[in-house]
């Protein structure tokens, strides 16, 4: 599997998805 | 007006976009502009007068942007880092992100660059590998830096983002 790092857009969409993630994470925590 | 959280959010705000600009520079703009001048023999003059000029800025605009917001969190700073206060979670998850970025640049990043560039000794193999480890270490912080600032953003406006 190719590191999605190597490509300038593989970057960016995981940098949303870890985005996404935390954001539920800390909605979670903050009872949202 | 009170002066010293004023100053250093002013300062944050300055630093942190010399900080990310650069970033964003290097990884949106000088990986393909280097792969394409290298292919043409015109790499030199980038690699020479473009690169460590940028680094300089790099590095230590990531040093007072970590300060900087240090001191705007102040007697809070553990509240954040430590996830002690809810108030302080969403700018916590950015303080962290932007701290693992700070040590990207300078424990991953710039010793690899200074390879690279010729400024210490290294082997063309060990030259290989720091191009290979900084990249991706430039690219790490490139993804970090999207939930970062989404949290920087968050962070005094919870009702907007988490309400």
């Amino acid at each position: 599997m190719k590191n999605p790092l190597d490509s300038l857009w593989g970057t960016v969409i995981c940098g949303l998805i870890l985005t996404l993630i935390l954001h539920n994470v800390i909605a979670h925590a903050l009872g949202g | 007006m009170d002066w010293v959280p004023a100053i250093s959010r002013w300062i944050h705000f300055m630093a942190g976009v010399m900080w990310i600009g650069l970033l964003y520079y290097f990884n949106f703009v000088n990986v393909a502009a280097a792969k394409a001048a290298a292919a043409d023999g015109t790499g030199a003059g980038i690699s020479k007068h473009v690169v460590p000029r940028a680094l300089f800025w790099f590095r230590w605009g990531a040093v007072v942007t970590w300060l900087a917001g240090a001191s705007l969190l102040s007697r809070h700073f553990l509240d954040a880092f430590l996830f002690l206060n809810k108030a302080y979670y969403p700018i916590g998850i950015g303080a962290w992100l932007g701290t693992i970025m700070l040590f990207n640049v300078w424990v991953l990043i710039w010793p690899n660059q200074k390879k690279i560039l010729g400024m210490v000794q290294a082997t063309d193999e060990e030259k290989n590998k720091a191009r290979r480890v900084g990249f991706l270490a430039s690219r790490t912080n490139t993804m970090l830096s999207i939930p970062m600032l989404y949290f920087m953003a968050a962070g005094g406006h919870s009702a907007l983002f988490f309400g």
